[in-house]
């Protein structure tokens, strides 16, 4: 018990949690009393927890003590407390996706991404904020109002998985789960001081995620180690039979990966992410790790992606069509709220749609109706498939004579909290140096490398080849290990 | 090419959304703005390039291939219905109830 009380909830990895548990000097329940403890004391200012599932949270935990006891085997996750972006369905848990039209709904089943973290022996705390509909990169646009960055109570933790990255880097919650469309784990990841990873496109099942753009969603976990978040894309990797997009591509050892070290991979540096409008302290750090990758044996290699300034764009066509079309869902008939204005079925499907949403939800849903409508389907919709095309054969082409490539992930670090809410364009630009990845579908993620003189975080992003997440999570402990000095 | 407050009223009926008079003018230019930003991709010819609508196509998945992610066609436990029905705003066990939808 005397080690239990010396552990530092915001600085504990997965590994010793698991240990400390695996080895009896804690149990499962108590670390997760402990994490609900802390929540209590400080989530009321940072806000990034929307639902504690405690019962579902402590049952859990005492099964993995029970097996423990038992000198059972246990799961790689065993006794682990994770936090769940509120977009992943929770058997029997309120699941709202920050959005007003979901609230009160409980979903009859477990997103696979989460029952295979609990199958691991994972403990969930609970459900974690974001953007409405995972629809925004500040956190502002949830119904159930914004999360705070944890190291600087006044900025944004970036969005749309704020919650999920605030929690970590707050020490909520060992790991979480987030997703990425355009950008939803890397730049979170990076605006609180975190490890995020976007896994490639069919890496994760997407069954039980509340679809926002199903070409381009993506589960993946945030963590504050690579090593922690690699050990959680493990257990989530691979096929499913509930999700015909999920790969049948075989999931690499990614721990033996790692330890293979960075010596003699050939770094890329595409020029088109280090132009106008990067922060000149997110470059230097972003070449402190170039040389340090340098130092450590890695050849670095330019390499260029010349449609990168049409990725954002392209991305506000065909994220806002697929979403236009997936959130049609949502009428008032099967779940969630139906409004008490609704006098004949069209003005119940109306009125319940307009207090469901918010602003941004409805801004999207009318520019991806418009870009599909009759005459411009061809002009917008297929146009941005083109463009798309052209972007991941980008990465094909730099691909080739690279391992893996570095880049910043954010033009900036964390912003204020409404310093980009009058103007959706300007906050669409955000998304500037993380939609390309997204679009093409190749895996990618944001490892911490330092901090800007005002003391805020700044991430630099590891992109990797489709399905070679192992690649990329080697070169991100590299990166990682630069930082420990 | 400019969007008017009257086509975002049309594009909204399709979408099923009520807007409100204050929300049509802030929304014709949010959407004029972000539609503005969209038009730089005219700068690329693309008359030569395959749409992407999926990343197996980038991956150059064979058709052949694509079938293997799908499970066997066979008759097995769904959700229960009474877990799904528990959902419903208005229903009677059986049936999602909705408001008249003919008039008589």
């Amino acid at each position: 018990m005397e080690v239990e009380r010396k552990m530092s909830l915001q600085s504990l990895t997965l590994a010793e949690a698991r240990s400390a548990v695996v080895e009896g000097r804690v149990s499962a329940v108590a670390l997760a009393e402990q994490h609900f403890e802390r929540i209590a004391a400080v989530d009321g200012e940072i806000h990034s927890f929307l639902a504690l599932t405690r019962e579902r949270a402590l049952a859990q935990a005492e099964r993995v003590d029970a097996a423990v006891r038992a000198g059972e085997e246990v799961g790689p996750l065993a006794g682990v407390p994770v936090g769940i972006k509120d977009v992943l369905t929770t058997r029997g848990v309120e699941t709202t996706a920050g959005s007003k039209i979901l609230s009160g709904y409980h979903p009859p089943y477990d997103a696979t991404a989460v029952a295979r973290l609990e199958a691991a022996g994972a403990v969930v705390l609970g459900k974690l904020n974001c953007d409405e509909f995972a629809m925004g990169s500040s956190n502002e646009n949830s119904a159930y109002g914004p999360v705070k960055n944890p190291r600087a109570l006044d900025r944004v933790p970036g969005g749309s998985s704020g919650g999920s990255a605030a929690a970590v880097a707050a020490g909520l919650c060992v790991a979480s789960l987030g997703t990425d469309t355009g950008g939803s784990i890397r730049q979170p990841a990076a605006f609180c001081g975190v490890v995020g990873v976007l896994p490639t496109y069919g890496r994760v099942s997407r069954y039980g995620l509340i679809a926002f753009a199903s070409s381009l969603d993506r589960v993946g976990p945030f963590a504050r180690s690579v090593e922690d978040a690699a050990t959680v894309l493990q257990v989530m990797a691979g096929p499913d039979e509930m999700d015909a997009t999920a790969s049948l591509q075989p999931v690499a050892d990614y721990s033996a990966e790692m330890g293979k070290g960075v010596e003699g991979l050939r770094i890329g540096v595409p020029e088109e992410y280090f132009g106008e409008g990067l922060n000149p302290e997110i470059r230097e750090a972003i070449e402190r790790v170039l040389d340090g990758l340098k130092g450590a044996g890695c050849s670095l290699h330019k390499v260029s992606l010349p449609h990168t300034r049409y990725a954002v764009p392209t991305y506000y066509v065909l994220a806002t069509a697929e979403a236009s079309s997936n959130l049609s869902r949502f009428d008032g008939v099967r779940y969630g709220l139906r409004t008490k204005d609704g006098a004949t079925l069209t003005a119940m499907f109306r009125n319940t749609r307009d207090e469901g949403f918010g602003a941004e939800v409805k801004r999207r849903i009318l520019l991806g109706t418009y870009v599909l409508s009759a005459g411009y389907y061809d002009a917008y919709y297929r146009k941005a498939q083109q463009v798309r095309s052209l972007l991941a054969r980008d990465f094909v082409q730099a691909f080739a004579g690279v391992d893996a490539i570095v880049a910043p992930v954010t033009p900036t670090a964390a912003f204020k909290l409404g310093e980009k809410t009058s103007d959706p364009l300007q906050m669409y630009l955000e998304d500037i140096y993380t939609v390309s990845a997204s679009l093409a579908g190749i895996c990618g993620m944001s490892v911490p490398c330092g901090e800007t003189s005002a003391g805020l975080p700044i991430g630099v992003q590891v992109l990797g080849r489709y399905f070679d997440e192992a690649t990329m999570l080697r070169v991100g402990a590299g990166v990682e290990r630069l930082q420990r000095g | 090419m400019s969007v008017s407050v009257e086509e975002v009223r049309h594009v909204a009926d399709l979408a099923n959304l009520e807007l409100t008079a204050e929300e049509l003018p802030r929304m014709a230019k949010d959407l004029n703005a972000v539609l503005g930003y969209i038009a730089q991709l005219n700068e690329l010819d693309t008359s030569a390039v395959e749409p992407m609508a999926q990343v197996g196509e980038a991956l150059g998945l064979k058709p052949a291939r694509e079938g293997e992610t799908l499970r066997g066609d066979s008759v097995r436990t769904s959700i229960e219905r009474d877990a799904v029905m528990a959902e419903a705003p208005e229903t009677d066990g059986r049936f999602f109830k909705v408001p008249r939808v003919i008039e008589r």
